[in-house]
This record gives C-alpha cells, structure tokens and sequence, in this order.
C-alpha cells in the first residue's frame, strides 16, 4: 500500500473543487484513459484583472491523482495567470506534504494541466514537448526533453549529475540504460557543435556506472599509500624485527582493522603467523560475503604498511 | 465494525488450528529430522505425516512424489529449470499468457540468458487458452508446458488434464502451477498425467514460505537447491519443520472444506457479484463465468481506476484488490487484462473480490451496501463518465 501522506489522503477522501465548472474560460485537458490517469482543468478568468476566480476539476485516475488535481485548484483560486504559471509540479507535491516517488508524475500531469488551461483561455495552441511515452524516468515523470535540457545548459557529463539535476533515475533506477543513451547522444551532438570538449563527452562503456554498492565499497577506509619514508617505500631498508614485534605489529593492525569490519557486520581474527604468511580468520557477516577477497586485500595492504614487510594475508576455514 | 476481507487470492489468515498443530515444533520437537537421536527420528515420523496429509488434498499416488519447497515460486522456478535439465535435446518452453509472474519473468529469463525459445500462447476475451495455438506449438522441441490451472486474477481454469496429454502426445513435460487451485477445487493426480504441480501454503490458510512441488515418480528431477540429502536429495537444507506441519494440517482442512467452497462459497460469491452488476452500470465480470474457481470474482467498472476503488473500499473496511496499473506503481493494467483484451476503458477499473470459508453473508451485504456509492462517487468526478442515454464524453488533451 501507498504510503500517501494525511494531506494526500484528505484531498483524495474529501476532493475540494471537484465536478464540472459550468461557462468555464479555460479547460485544460491532459491524459488518457490508456494511461491511467487524466485530468480536465477547468477555470474562470477575470478578464480585467486576468485573476482565476474560480477552478474545477474533473479526474481520472488513481488516489494521489485526485488529490494532486484538488490541489492544483486550491493553488491557482485567487492567483494571477502569471502567477498561477509560475506553480511547478514540486509545488503541488509539495502542498500536498510530499508524494511517493511514483506518484510525482500526478503533480507533473497537474502542471501540465494548468499550462494548456491557460493556452486554451488566450485561445493558443499549447504543445507539449513531454508525451507519455515518452516519459523516461516514470518514478519522477521526467521525459526525456527536460533531460536534454538540463544536460545541454548545464554541460553534464555523467548520469549521477543528471540524477541530481532532474531526479531522472533516482527511483527505481530501470531507466539507468536510456539515461546513458541519452547523456551519450546529447553529449555528441554539442562536441560536434563545439560546445563540449570531446574528451570530456560521456561515452557508453567508456566509464563504468556507479552504483550504490561500488560508491559503499569506495567508502570504506582504504589503506593510505605508504608515505615516502615507509619501510615500504622502494630503496629504505626494512628494520628486523624479531618475530614477537612482528605478531604485535599484526595484532596491533588488526585490531585496528576490526571496528570497521564489525561496522559491516564482520570480524577478523589472527589464527597463525608462518614466515611471511598471516592466516586470519574471517567471521561473522565476512564469511560467504562476495567481498571477503577485497577485504582481505585491505587487511594485507594494512599489515604489510605496518609490519613494513612482504606479507600475505590468507584466509582459514573457521570451524562452523 | 468488523473489516470484510476479500483478499483470500493473495493471501489467507492461517487457520488458528493449523498456528496450534505448528507450535509444539519450535519449542517442544525442535530437533532435526536428520539426526540420529530421538528428538530428530520424531520429527521425521511427524514430517511423513505432514507429507500423507497434502497426498491426500492432491489425491497423489505416494507421498514421496511432493517436495517441500520455499513455496509457489520457488516450486515453479524449480520445476521448469528442471525439466529443461533432464529433457535432453529439448529447448523450448509453451506457457499462457495469464501466468503468474514467476512463470513469466523466468521464462523471459531463461530466452534471454539461455537462449530457449518460449511459445506464449494467448487467450480470449473470457481467458480461455487458444488451443489451437497451443497444438501447433507443440513439438519434438518442447521441453515443458507450464500452464496454470486457476487463474489468480480472474479464477478462470485451464483444462491443464487434457493439456498435459497434448503435452505428452510430443514427449514434452507438463507443469501446472496450481497455487491458486489446490483447495478450492478438488484435484486427482492418480486419474492424471500431469507430471508437475506447484502449491503453496498461504493461500489455503497455512503458513507463509510454504509450499510443494509435486513431481510424478518415473519423472526425472535436477534439484533447484543443492546442499544436503533432504527431501531425498530433490531440495537441500533442513525441513522448514513447523511450516511443513502447518501445510499439512492447513491441507487436511481445505480437504475437509473442499464441499463447502463450492457450495456455500460459491453461493456468497454468486451473490455478490450479480448483486453488484444489477445495482451498478457499466461493469461487467471479467473471465469465464461458468468455468472458474468458486471463490473468485472480477468486475471490470468503466471509466473509474483501481486504486481510488481500493482507497475508498478500505476506508469503508473492505479489503480487496485491483488489476489496475497504479495499484503496482507500473503504468500499464495487469498483463491478465491485457492478454483478454479488457478495453482500457474498463481494465484500470477491475477489482477481484476472492472469498475464503472465513467470510459470511455479512460480508457480501456491507460489499453490496457500500461499493455502489464508491463507484457512483468516483465516476462523478471522471471526466469521461456520461451515464446512459447520455453524449459519450469528449476529452480533448492537447497530445497523445
């Protein structure tokens, strides 16, 4: 079930302005039964003053359509044209104490509505460059003209930054592949106009995608290169350590080691040291994890820059 | 006020005999079947008993033909991949239309991963499968049928019996996903020839991720879940033991109910849906009316959308659901409306009520006394509802 605000639902369940606006001076309609939802705005315009004086609606559709379109009504009563214009879909959603991300396209058909009420009012075609099918992030109603327009005045690169401008993927994540074609082919055509270096344009395939499990991965505290004085570093020569300073030095990076791997759920433990082999053992969350080897990999990186010697860190079978 | 629900087809309560015959197996015999002492051999006699139990709701041959699975996915999942492992030198798929997605998404799977060719067959404006299409499916390159026997949303049955000898007359495989039907109809695997058959536990009063795949002995079987001789080497991992007992208890009580769901339901049902199309207009049942499962009923109203119904049907304390698009955040109406062909005009708008023994004829009154006004109330602010007799409503968007 929707998780529909009390604002969502007192609209929905008790619908103000609803029905049939008689002589109306502008009727805007939007949708299709097709789609599932339409919507039919219909408002009353002081000529002098050019003031909504009064607004209706007739919807088709789900709850947070009704509810969306009942409060588009009470937004524009009252309201110059030019202010009424200036009302965006984040508005509505925004009045109604916030949509789920599914939904907000019920605020965007709202907007839309509101626009070809106007154009019908001064009597001018509205055309609309958003069709349905058009609609390429669904969850946030963003098509895919409104992409390329934020792509193009803001010169983006790469799918996260359109995310952040547009929302567009920032859902449900299915349109991530349509977001990169479009991203790829918008890039392209401004390096032929001129307008992007060529070297900068996204190219498909070119960059892996980030995603959020990557983005957790690079969170995680990674070892620091090793600074130029290290033992590690080429050319200084490693100080003997007798082999108690060396486990100490093990269990000292371990420990230290620890209360990041706990944050994930896991934990490490020193089982063995043989020469320059360290055996570990890996429990809790650690174990069966798909990215147990990285973490091993880190806990050597760590060992090695401590301990200041070749070291390999292997995994031992824990007893179940 | 009591809330009416009438949702059995996605989910059922457990019956409160089936939680008591389960309890004593977390606590009490906790042990595990496999163990060689006496806390694991009476689980064992407890879980054979369990197992008789659903061979008897199935009317199967032996008990050893039933498989404890994760539940009616799982039990899907298992039985195609299977078939498509032991039918040598076969690598095509034949399914409905109208299937439940965990036949559908693997099948659209496995063409795209495997490279298996499905044959979709489609259905009617009533839902009944194209048989001839279905014939002329079939061939030496089939390797398994997998056809429903009740349809989820609409109730409608597949005469999967004389598929499954289609299915056989080319050596093909046939797997009937029978969640929706195993204890609402009665079933005879013994006077049949269909070699596969998934069940699942919550939608007959027991508990959830529960289920069984029953595969005829003689039948060749890759297990799905690798890992330990459980289920005897057909599923790994330890007996889910006190969900196992549920399913067979919830199992001998739908047996013992069986006569019951297609009388006194059936007349609850009857009841409410011709009450609902003579008090509301332009509606009108969706399926096959005279072939279908007792419980269920679908309406299709014109011109109004799902998830408004729904909203306003709970606020009134009646719980049921929508093949609408909105009600799944898609935005297209279920694939189930799509493959009959219900008019756009009226698939948004389709509501299954699904009845269970738990519901009386007070439900169906607060149904019939509440669901008129909601569909009067919604279709008054659609701008496409024109009562009878009335101009067909003009609605003009500047695209489309």
């Amino acid at each position: 079930m929707w998780d529909y605000s009390e604002k969502v639902q007192e609209y929905f369940y008790n619908p103000k302005n609803a029905g049939v606006l008689e002589n109306a001076d502008g009727v805007g309609d939007v949708g299709a039964i097709s789609c599932g939802d339409a919507l039919r705005l219909m408002i009353k315009v002081d000529p002098e003053t050019e003031i909504i004086t009064d607004a209706r609606f007739q919807t088709f559709g789900c709850g947070s359509a009704i509810a969306s379109s009942s409060a588009l009504t009470e937004l524009i009563i009252g309201k110059t044209i030019t202010e009424a214009l200036a009302i965006t879909n984040q508005d509505i959603a925004d009045f109604l104490g916030g949509l789920p991300p599914e939904k907000m396209h019920c605020s965007v058909m709202g907007y839309e509505a509101l626009h070809a009420a106007v154009a019908n009012y001064r009597g001018e075609e509205w055309s609309d460059d958003h069709e349905e099918g058009a609609l390429v992030c669904k969850c946030f109603g963003i098509d895919e003209a409104m992409i390329e327009r934020t792509i193009r005045g803001n010169s983006l690169t790469n799918v996260e930054d359109i995310t952040h401008y547009t929302k567009a993927g920032g859902g449900c994540n299915t349109c991530v592949e349509t977001l990169e074609e479009i991203l790829a082919r918008t890039n392209a055509a401004m390096v032929e106009e001129g307008v992007l270096d060529a070297k900068a344009a996204f190219v498909i395939g070119a960059r892996p995608t980030p995603d959020l499990k990557a983005r957790k991965e690079a969170a995680r505290p990674t070892p620091a290169p090793a600074p130029k004085d290290s033992p590690l570093a080429p050319g200084a020569p490693a100080p003997k350590l007798t082999t108690l300073q060396r486990i100490r030095l093990i269990e000292q990076a371990i420990e230290e080691l620890r209360p990041y791997l706990r944050q994930d759920g896991g934990d490490c433990e020193l089982v063995d040291v043989d020469g320059n082999t360290v055996m570990v053992k890996l429990t809790g969350a650690c174990i069966g994890c798909q990215a147990a080897s990285v973490t091993l990999q880190g806990v050597q990186a760590r060992l090695m820059e401590k301990v200041g010697e070749p070291l390999r860190v292997i995994p031992v079978a824990s007893a179940h | 006020m009591r809330p009416v629900y009438l949702d059995n087809n996605a989910t059922t309560r457990v019956d409160p005999r089936v939680v008591e015959a389960m309890l004593p197996f977390f606590t009490e015999q906790f042990g595990n079947a496999s163990s060689m002492h006496s806390f694991g051999s009476e689980v064992g006699t407890s879980l054979k008993a369990a197992r008789q139990q659903i061979q008897a709701l199935l009317g199967a041959a032996h008990d050893h033909e039933l498989i404890f699975t994760s539940g009616g996915t799982e039990s899907d999942n298992a039985a195609i991949l299977s078939a498509l492992d032991t039918q040598t030198g076969r690598d095509e798929i034949i399914t409905s239309a109208v299937e439940h997605p965990a036949i559908l998404s693997l099948c659209e799977y496995l063409e795209k991963s495997r490279g298996v060719t499905v044959h979709v067959i489609p259905v009617d404006a009533r839902g009944l499968l194209d048989i001839e299409a279905y014939r002329k499916a079939l061939g030496p390159k089939t390797a398994v049928v997998s056809m429903m026997w009740a349809n989820n949303e609409t109730g409608t049955l597949f005469p999967v019996e004389q598929l499954a000898e289609l299915a056989h007359e080319v050596g093909a495989l046939f797997h009937t996903d029978a969640v929706q039907a195993v204890g609402k109809i009665p079933i005879d695997l013994k006077s049949n020839t269909i070699d596969m058959l998934s069940l699942s536990g919550h939608k007959l009063h027991g508990p959830k991720g529960i289920g069984a795949l029953y595969v005829r002995k003689g039948v060749r079987f890759r297990p799905l879940v690798r890992g330990g001789h459980q289920e005897r080497g057909r599923r790994a991992g330890t007996e889910n033991t006190p969900s196992i007992i549920g399913l067979g208890k919830a199992a001998e009580l739908a047996l013992a109910h069986m006569e019951e769901e297609q009388t006194r339901i059936r007349a609850l049902r009857d009841r409410l849906e011709s009450g609902l199309v003579q008090q509301i207009g332009r509606c009108f049942v969706t399926g096959d009316t005279r072939n279908r499962l007792p419980n269920t009923c679908n309406i299709a109203f014109e011109y109004i959308e799902g998830e408004a119904i729904l909203l306003l049907m709970n606020k009134a304390g009646i719980a049921a659901s929508s093949g609408s698009a909105c009600t799944s955040g898609s935005l297209e109406p279920s694939h189930v409306m799509r493959a009959m062909k219900v008019p756009y005009t009226a698939a948004h708008g389709s509501i299954r009520f699904s009845f269970s023994r738990e519901n009386d004829g007070e439900d169906v009154d607060r149904v019939l006394d509440v669901v008129p006004g909601i569909i009067e109330k919604l279709r008054t602010l659609s701008p496409f509802w024109r009562k009878d007799g009335e101009k067909p409503a003009e609605f003009n968007p500047t695209y489309n």
